[in-house]
């Protein structure tokens, strides 16, 4: 049996207040996590490819590949709400609204309890949505929804090698020991889409523990961070 | 027989205790302190050196507000009141967090006397916790001094 490291979960943390940058990354690396932080929803757009950036001049980079940080996967999006210029909300809508990183889930902070604002952050599709200060317990919850992603990359990655699928080899090396058909792994790959799809709101610790723990041998495979 | 390193340490467990029973601090400077490792010894002085800082400014731009001959911007006032409650709320300082829930209320009902009253109180509470909290290290640095270790303080 393959016992692997917990995988590196990659968080990107978006807060423009110094102070409460300084915590959530604590609070994030205390958690087992990588942690970049940014100031603002347009660097947080920026270092996810989503927007150019001021420096970058390259006509061709535009719309064909993300401009930079194209190999640093981002498990998790944590933003706080109230931010000048660009709020939590016009960023998870602009997340939500891209193919390239509309799976990452987005979690939103406040530290005002405004009912109207959690339901429409949830609603545009919120994982969660965090009253501060936020605490470590918080985050603890968060590891299902940065695993089902990580899980279902690593999947995605295996289904897209094209013709192997079809052929019968095992398409990636999942488990020296594993003695699944490679459609085996898509039918599991569809049913996380078909619970990830169903679950789109508040989504229970419980449901995601019990769909990831009986896969254990993912967590061996690194994806590149 | 009591070493040094042990009466201090009795000492500042006590001062801990007496902070949180005056109401200086709550559960959240407890959850700081645990955030605060071998890999980040320095955490909780960051923090703390970061809300300090805030609060100079933040006091600064609230008197400057109430200063105004002519109409004050109670809005502006209580921009500043807002963003003192929150990081306030997220270090702990729970008499500064209550101060600046009164203050938000005398804003919004544009109580300029009241106003002017509570942001004196806030000045005042602010600096007394800094002052208290520069004891708390102080103990801290002559308890590893004495060659003792600081001990975890049980709020509950």
């Amino acid at each position: 049996m393959v016992m692997a490291a917990e995988p590196q979960f990659h968080v990107l943390a978006v807060d423009d207040s110094l102070f409460d940058r300084k915590l959530i990354e604590r609070l994030l690396q205390k958690a087992s996590c990588q942690v970049t932080t940014v100031d603002s929803g347009y660097k947080a757009l920026e270092f996810l490819g989503l927007r150019e950036g001021v420096e970058i001049n390259d006509p061709d980079a535009v719309s064909t590949s993300p401009v930079i940080h194209q190999e640093v996967e981002v498990n998790l999006i944590i933003t706080d709400y109230c931010m000048p210029s660009m709020t939590g909300y016009d960023l998870l809508k602009e997340v939500k609204e891209s193919s390239a990183c509309k799976n990452i889930p987005v979690v939103i902070m406040s530290s005002e309890n405004v009912p109207a604002r959690i339901s429409r952050c949830l609603e545009e599709g919120a994982e969660e949505f965090f009253l501060k200060p936020v605490r470590l317990a918080d985050l603890n919850k968060l590891k299902p929804h940065m695993m089902k992603t990580k899980l279902k990359n690593q999947k995605l990655e295996e289904i897209e090698t094209p013709s192997k699928v079809e052929s019968g080899t095992v398409a990636a090396v999942v488990e020296p020991e594993s003695e699944v058909e490679p459609k085996q792994i898509y039918l599991q790959v569809v049913q996380q889409e078909e619970q990830t799809v169903s679950n789109n709101k508040r989504k229970s610790v419980e449901e995601g523990l019990s769909t990831h723990r009986s896969r254990p041998r993912f967590e061996g495979i690194t994806t590149a961070v | 027989m009591d070493s040094l390193a042990a009466q201090l340490q009795m000492q500042y467990r006590n001062y801990i205790l007496s902070l949180y029973q005056q109401g200086f601090l709550d559960d959240q400077f407890t959850e700081l302190k645990s955030l605060q490792d071998d890999g980040s010894p320095d955490f909780v002085a960051e923090v703390l050196s970061l809300f300090f800082d805030d609060c100079v400014k933040l006091v600064g731009n609230m008197a400057r507000a109430l200063d105004q001959t002519g109409t004050v911007d109670f809005s502006q006032v209580g921009a500043s009141v807002h963003q003192l409650k929150d990081s306030s709320s997220s270090v702990g300082a729970k008499r500064v967090k209550g101060l600046c829930i009164t203050f938000k209320e005398l804003c919004e009902a544009k109580n300029y006397e009241g106003c002017v009253r509570c942001l004196q109180q806030v000045d005042i509470e602010y600096k007394t916790l800094k002052a208290k909290l520069l004891d708390m290290f102080m103990f801290e640095k002559q308890i590893v001094q004495a060659g003792g270790i600081i001990p975890q303080v049980d709020i509950n």
